[in-house]
């Protein structure tokens, strides 16, 4: 990923020992950052391309003796058990989060311009009604939310689980748009005032393309919000049409002779979309990193 | 924060933004567009507070909690996560947020796998984790006796074990993402006042000390902040890898709060489980709207 480089240091190449030292130190912190990060990942890599289905204990082998696309196909093509409606399934988490990061930018993108751009009044009271909602934790409200879904007519609807997860995401959405919203000139938007643009054309045609990198941030938070999930998934939704991969992977956890290898593939093939993401959008991140501080 | 760090653009903003008066249409579209979000706001925050406050209204309810062993071990496991937790993985990503900036090609290739954890879902990911420590046949486990030929321990067989597992595994999650802030934030200080410091001859430590962190401190306080909102909410993290075991001694209020309301079925209690917290959570709560409104005061 190549986040925009830092800043440059001209003119200091002269050898020292201890310049030596602190290269040998560098890439040895590297190295244990890399087996840090990769390990749990490493695992599940294992067990994915194992040939058979039942093992997850690791064999001593650093790589599976015989490498396997069986759990792959067994999850793709619906045989593996569990995973019969592993498509159905994969499109229930695909239009929770896609449905979750479009409506997260709509709704935060809309109330900062308003309340940054316009002016409607001293714009604090956004940000800080956005912080309110952070006093309690989405955990926290699994279970007045399971009995306002069913006073709201939701229950076992992927829209419960939607509005829940557009709640938690939009607040940050807003603390990032309006803290990079400060960054950005106003004299583009004062002109098209001037010739007789109205709020919505100036929001649209000007605003948005200009917070393209805090809207990027924005769009990968929330997706991941939602991919994130398990909790609100598991008490909203509950039948067959509405389960989602993570429902049915915990349910393949809480199983003690699952198939492994196809659940660990289902379990990477669920990483990739926010992995696709990330770095379909790495660019504008990247932009808003140099920009400033994002969230500060 | 931007002041702090020198942000350019923000100086040539003049003081007035639209104009100081709306009217008409703009009035209008104003109230237009704030109105989902006030929407959402009523329907989904207020509402289900103000439901979970009546819920969890009834004082012999607390009584009731505070003569539970589980909620006192929860009570003291949730600091400590938040706590160790939030702490250890911020000053963490403070330090490596340096690293990253290095510009090697090697560095950048590392900072990709670095983010991964982050970038995985946190259900699938715990999952492994806790394959990863189930016993003598999970990775881990394996790993120590065919490397070092070392008997592993039952990680998740004892209480304090298992809650360090617990922290490991949120610190391995979240890490990256408050690195890739923090990175931000160090990549807004412009290089001259390095070369100042390095003309007055702070290098090393002393120029961490004396200049990075200065620089950084407020957006480290204010991310330090937010982050121990979200980890006091954290349910993935001890449900999946610890499963509150054993015996329910590794809990937290998040999954003990669930653990009541729905597989005991006492909504009341749960809900008061999860309540309890509060007055932990709202002079945090306080003390970001002050830098809020602080900061939007500057500008």
């Amino acid at each position: 990923m190549s986040i925009a480089a830092p800043p440059m240091h001209p003119a200091r190449r002269r050898f020292r020992p201890g310049r030596v030292l602190t290269e040998a130190g560098a890439v040895a912190l590297g190295i244990g950052v890399l087996i840090w990060s990769l390990l749990p990942i490493y695992n599940v890599l294992l067990v994915a391309f194992d040939a058979s289905e039942g093992t997850i204990e690791f064999s001593g082998n650093i790589w599976p003796a015989v490498p396997s696309l069986a759990g792959f196909w067994g999850a793709l093509g619906e045989h593996a058990r569990y995973l019969e409606h592993f498509w159905r399934q994969f499109a229930n988490s695909v239009y929770i989060g896609v449905a979750t990061m479009l409506l997260t930018l709509l709704i935060g993108s809309l109330a900062s311009f308003a309340v940054g751009r316009m002016r409607l009044s001293r714009g604090g009271w956004l940000t800080n009604a956005a912080l309110l909602t952070y006093t309690v934790p989405s955990s926290f409200l699994i279970f007045p939310f399971y009995k306002i879904m069913f006073d709201y007519g939701l229950e076992d609807n992927l829209g419960a689980v939607i509005a829940t997860q557009v709640t938690f995401a939009v607040p940050f959405a807003i603390l990032i748009m309006v803290q990079y919203g400060k960054l950005l000139p106003v004299e583009l938007e004062e002109a098209a005032r001037l010739d007789g643009a109205s709020a919505p054309q100036i929001y649209w045609r000007i605003y948005l393309p200009l917070m393209t990198p805090a809207l990027a941030i924005a769009a990968i938070y929330s997706l991941l919000l939602a991919w994130n999930d398990y909790l609100y998934q598991m008490v909203l939704l509950s039948s067959v049409r509405n389960v989602t991969l993570s429902m049915t992977q915990a349910e393949l956890f809480g199983d003690t002779d699952p198939p492994w290898n196809a659940m660990m593939a289902s379990a990477i093939i669920y990483i990739l979309p926010p992995v696709a993401l990330f770095f379909g959008l790495r660019r504008h991140i990247a932009a808003s990193l140099t920009m400033g501080a994002v969230i500060g | 924060m931007q002041q702090v760090l020198g942000a350019r653009p923000a100086e040539r903003r003049p003081k007035s933004r639209w104009h100081a008066h709306l009217h008409g249409s703009d009035l209008v579209w104003a109230i237009a567009f704030l109105a989902p979000y006030a929407a959402v706001f009523l329907g989904f925050v207020v509402y289900p507070i103000g439901f979970a406050l009546w819920l969890a209204a009834r004082p012999s309810l607390y009584a009731q909690l505070w003569t539970d062993p589980i909620y006192r071990s929860a009570v003291v496991n949730t600091l400590l996560f938040v706590g160790v937790g939030v702490n250890v993985k911020m000053f963490g990503a403070l330090l490596l947020s340096g690293f990253f900036m290095r510009r090697d090609w090697w560095v950048k290739a590392i900072l990709v796998a670095y983010i991964l954890p982050w970038l995985a879902a946190a259900t699938q990911a715990f999952m492994s984790v806790h394959w990863m420590l189930i016993d003598e046949l999970g990775l881990v486990d394996r790993l120590l006796s065919v490397t070092f030929g070392v008997a592993g321990l039952n990680w998740l067989d004892s209480r304090w074990l298992a809650l360090a597992c617990n922290i490991t595994a949120y610190v391995w999650k979240w890490m990256p993402f408050w690195t890739l802030i923090l990175l931000a934030g160090r990549m807004a200080i412009p290089p001259s006042i390095y070369d100042a410091a390095e003309v007055d001859g702070a290098t090393g430590i002393r120029r961490f000390t004396h200049v990075t962190f200065p620089l950084v401190a407020n957006l480290y306080l204010v991310c330090t902040l937010l982050s121990t909102l979200w980890t006091f909410g954290d349910f993935a993290t001890v449900y999946f890898v610890s499963g509150g075991g054993p015996l329910n001694t590794s809990q937290v209020l998040t999954t003990l709060g669930f653990h009541y309301a729905f597989d005991a079925a006492q909504p009341g209690l749960g809900v008061a489980v999860a309540m309890s917290a509060l007055p932990l959570l709202i002079p945090v709560v306080i003390v970001l709207m002050r830098w809020s409104q602080a900061s939007e005061g500057e500008l």
